[in-house]
C-alpha cells in the first residue's frame, strides 16, 4: 500500500473513533478534547488533500479557538457527569425521553443506510479514471486570497458583519446586567 | 492515492456519528459538539470535491464555514450559559415550558 | 538501503530536538547568572567551574523527586497536561529554517535546507501550534483540582489567548513585506544591504512590528513582566502549584523552549536569519545562533529589571493598546506595500 493511502487510513481511523468516543463516552471534558484529537487527524486529511491553508486555519481558528471557548464554559459550568433532572418533569419525561432515545437511534441507523445506498449508487464517481481529465493543482495562498477578495467578496463582507453580529450577541446574552454592578465599583 | 470515494464515505460516517449525537446525548455541550462534528464532515467533503475537481472553490467555502461554526458556536454557548444561569442543569429534557 | 539524504534529513531532526534539550538547560544556567549579576552578587559558582555543571545539578534533583498527585486530581489529565505543553513546544521548531542550504562538504549529492520542513505555509503553522500550548496550561489548572492552579490557568490562557491577536497582526505586516507565507522565502528576502554597509533586515522596515511581536511573544510565553499568572507572590506557582518532579521539570522546559521559538522566529521575520556580513552563506547558522542569544539575553534582562504587570493592566493593554496599534501598522504597512511597491 502507497504511503499516501496509508496516511489516509490513519488520520480517518483517528477521525472516526475519537468521534464515536466524543459522543459516547460521558464526561463532558473529554468530548472536548477527544473533538480536537479529531480536528488535528482531519487537518491532516485536509494536507493530504493539498490544501493545507485551510489545514492550518483549521488548528488555529477551530481546534485553538472554538474548542478553547467550549472548554472554558464546560470549566465555568462544571457539571461533571450527564446529570438526569430530579424534578418532576422528569419523571412525567421519561417515557417520552426513551422514546425520543429510540427515534434518534432509528434516524441515525436510516441516515446511515441511505447514505451506503447512495455511495453504493455512485460508485464510478471519483476513480482515478473518470477524474483523469482534470488537472489538480496545489493552490497557493495568494491564489485563494485573490478568489476570495474577487469572486467571494460579498460573502466575505458579508461574513464580518456576521461575527460583528455573533460577538453582540453573545455578549448581551451571556453578560451579567449593568443593574447587578457592586455599589463599591465605579 | 485515495480516491473521492474514500473522502466521501470518511465524510459520510463522521457526519452520522454527528447526527447520532445530536439525538442521542442528553446535555446541551454535547450537543453543540456533535453540530460541530457535523459542520467538519461537510468541510471534509467540500475539500474533497475541490481537489478532485480541480478548483479552490472548495477551500473557500470551507473557510466561510469554519467562521459561520465559529459564530453559532459562541452564541450557542451564551444561550447555554444563560439558560444555565435559569435552570442549574445542562439536560435538554428540563426546558419542556414551550411544549404544547 | 536509505539515501544519504534521508539520513541527513533525519540527521538534522535529531539536532534539532537534542539542541532545543540543551537550551533549556542552558537558559536555566544564563538565568541564574544574569540575574546574579544584575543584583550584583555571584549567582551559582559551586558546581564545576563556574557553576556551568548547575543545570545538571537541577535536572538530578528534580528526577530524584517524588512524584506527587493530589487524590482529587483527574488521573488523565494531571498526566497528559505538561506532556501536551512540552510537545506544543517543541513541535513549533519544525519549521524554523537556522542555515542556508548546505551539502554538509560535500557528503550529500544534493543540498538540503538546514530545516526540518520548509511547507508554505510556515508562519501559519507557528501560530497554530502555540495556540495548541494554551491547551497544557487550561487542562494542568483544571486536573489539578484546586483553586491557585485553576485561577492562574484560566488567567494564563485568557492571556495568551489574547496576546495571539496582536502576534498574528505583526506576523501578518511581515509578510506583507515579503509576499510569502515560507519562513524559507522570508529570510531570503532580506539578503544583501543597502549602501553597502545596512542589512536589509526587515527590523528596519518594521520597527513597530517587531516591538508588537516582542511585547506579544513575551506575553505568550508568559515571561516577566507579563508573568502575574504564575508569580510566586500572588498564586503560590499558578497552574503548576500541584505538579512535583519530572512534570513540574516538563512545564518549566516547555516554557524555556516556547521562549527560544520565538527568538527564533523572531530572528528569521525581523533580524535577517543567518544573514550576516563576514561569514559564508554555509557558516550563516553562526549568526543565526548570535541572533537568538541576543534575543534569548534581552528576555532574561528584561525579567530582572521591569516590575510585573498586574493581571488587569495586563490584559487592558494587549486589548485597548497593543491591538490598535497593530492593526494600525498592519494598514500603514499595506498602504506603504501599494504605493511603493515591494
Amino acid at each position: 500500500m502507497e504511503s499516501s493511502l496509508a496516511f489516509f487510513y490513519v488520520f480517518a481511523a483517528v477521525a472516526v473513533v475519537s468521534t464515536l468516543l466524543v459522543i459516547a463516552q460521558p464526561n463532558p471534558i473529554y468530548s472536548v478534547l477527544l473533538l480536537i484529537t479529531s480536528f488535528m487527524a482531519l487537518a491532516g486529511l485536509y494536507v493530504l488533500l493539498d490544501a493545507p491553508f485551510v489545514a492550518v486555519t483549521q488548528i488555529i481558528v477551530y481546534a485553538g479557538a472554538i474548542m478553547v471557548l467550549f472548554l472554558f464554559v464546560v470549566m465555568l459550568l462544571n457539571v461533571a457527569q450527564e446529570e438526569t433532572v430530579s424534578e418532576a418533569e422528569a419523571a412525567s419525561a421519561g417515557a417520552s425521553s426513551g422514546a425520543a432515545r429510540g427515534f434518534g437511534a432509528l434516524l441515525a441507523i436510516a441516515m446511515a443506510l441511505e447514505l451506503i445506498w447512495a455511495l453504493n449508487r455512485s460508485r464510478g464517481i471519483g476513480t482515478a479514471a473518470s477524474v483523469a481529465g482534470v488537472t489538480r493543482q496545489s493552490w497557493s495562498v495568494a491564489d485563494i486570497g485573490r478568489t476570495l477578495f474577487t469572486n467571494y467578496a460579498f460573502a466575505f463582507e458579508a461574513t464580518s458583519v456576521l461575527i460583528l453580529v455573533a460577538m453582540i450577541g453573545s455578549i448581551t446574552l451571556a453578560g451579567r446586567h449593568l443593574a447587578e454592578k457592586k455599589p463599591w465599583r465605579r | 492515492m485515495a480516491s473521492l470515494n474514500h473522502y466521501l464515505i470518511l465524510s459520510g460516517v463522521i457526519f452520522t456519528i454527528g447526527v447520532a449525537g445530536v439525538f442521542l446525548r442528553r446535555n446541551l455541550i454535547t450537543i453543540l459538539l456533535s453540530i460541530e462534528v457535523m459542520l467538519n464532515a461537510v468541510n471534509l467533503s467540500f475539500i474533497a470535491f475541490g481537489h478532485f475537481q480541480g478548483s479552490a472553490d472548495g477551500q473557500i467555502i470551507v473557510f466561510f464555514v469554519i467562521t459561520v461554526a465559529a459564530a453559532e458556536a459562541a452564541v450557542g454557548l451564551a444561550l447555554v450559559i444563560s439558560l444555565f444561569r435559569h435552570v442549574e442543569t445542562l439536560n435538554p429534557d428540563a426546558f419542556r415550558q414551550l411544549r404544547g | 538501503m536509505p539515501s544519504a539524504t534521508l539520513i541527513a534529513q533525519l540527521g538534522i531532526l535529531g539536532f534539532v530536538f537534542f539542541m532545543l534539550l540543551n537550551s533549556a538547560a542552558v537558559m536555566v544556567y544564563v538565568e541564574r547568572k544574569v540575574a546574579a549579576k544584575i543584583q550584583q552578587r555571584m549567582g551559582p559558582t559551586l558546581v564545576g567551574p563556574y557553576g556551568m555543571l548547575q543545570p545538571l545539578a537541577d535536572i538530578i534533583k528534580l528526577v530524584m523527586k517524588e512524584d506527587l498527585r493530589p487524590k482529587a486530581a483527574d488521573a488523565i489529565l494531571f498526566a497528559a497536561a505538561p506532556m501536551i505543553a512540552a510537545t506544543a513546544a517543541f513541535s513549533a521548531f519544525a519549521v524554523v529554517p537556522f542555515g542556508a542550504s548546505t551539502t554538509f562538504w560535500g557528503l550529500l549529492p544534493e543540498p538540503i535546507p538546514l530545516q526540518i520542513a520548509d511547507i508554505n505555509v510556515a508562519v501559519l503553522f507557528v501560530f497554530a501550534i502555540t495556540s495548541m500550548g494554551v491547551y497544557g496550561i487550561v487542562l494542568a489548572g483544571w486536573s489539578s483540582n484546586s483553586k491557585y492552579s485553576l485561577l492562574g490557568a484560566l488567567r494564563s490562557s485568557a492571556q495568551m489567548i489574547s496576546y495571539e491577536l496582536s502576534y498574528g497582526m505583526a506576523l501578518a505586516s511581515v509578510l506583507l513585506l515579503a509576499g510569502s507565507l515560507s519562513l524559507r522565502d522570508i529570510v531570503n528576502a532580506q539578503a544583501g544591504t543597502w549602501l553597502g554597509f545596512i542589512p536589509r533586515w526587515f527590523v528596519f522596515l518594521q520597527p513597530v512590528s517587531f516591538f508588537i511581536f516582542m511585547t506579544a511573544g513575551v506575553a505568550e510565553t508568559n515571561r516577566a513582566p507579563f508573568d502575574f499568572p504564575e508569580a510566586e507572590q500572588e498564586l503560590v506557582a499558578g497552574y503548576h502549584t500541584e505538579y512535583s518532579s519530572m512534570s513540574f521539570a516538563m512545564f518549566f522546559m516547555a516554557e524555556y523552549i516556547n521562549m527560544v521559538t520565538v527568538s527564533a522566529v523572531a530572528t528569521d521575520l525581523f533580524l535577517g536569519g543567518w544573514h550576516g556580513p563576514f561569514l559564508p552563506e554555509s557558516l550563516g547558522w553562526i549568526w543565526f545562533l548570535l541572533k537568538v542569544s541576543a534575543i534569548l539575553f534581552f528576555y532574561v534582562w528584561m525579567r530582572w529589571t521591569l516590575p510585573r504587570y498586574r493581571y488587569d493592566q495586563l490584559m487592558k493593554f494587549g486589548w485597548k493598546v497593543l491591538l490598535p496599534i497593530a492593526v494600525a501598522n498592519m494598514l500603514l504597512t499595506a498602504a506603504g506595500v501599494l504605493y511603493f511597491g515591494v
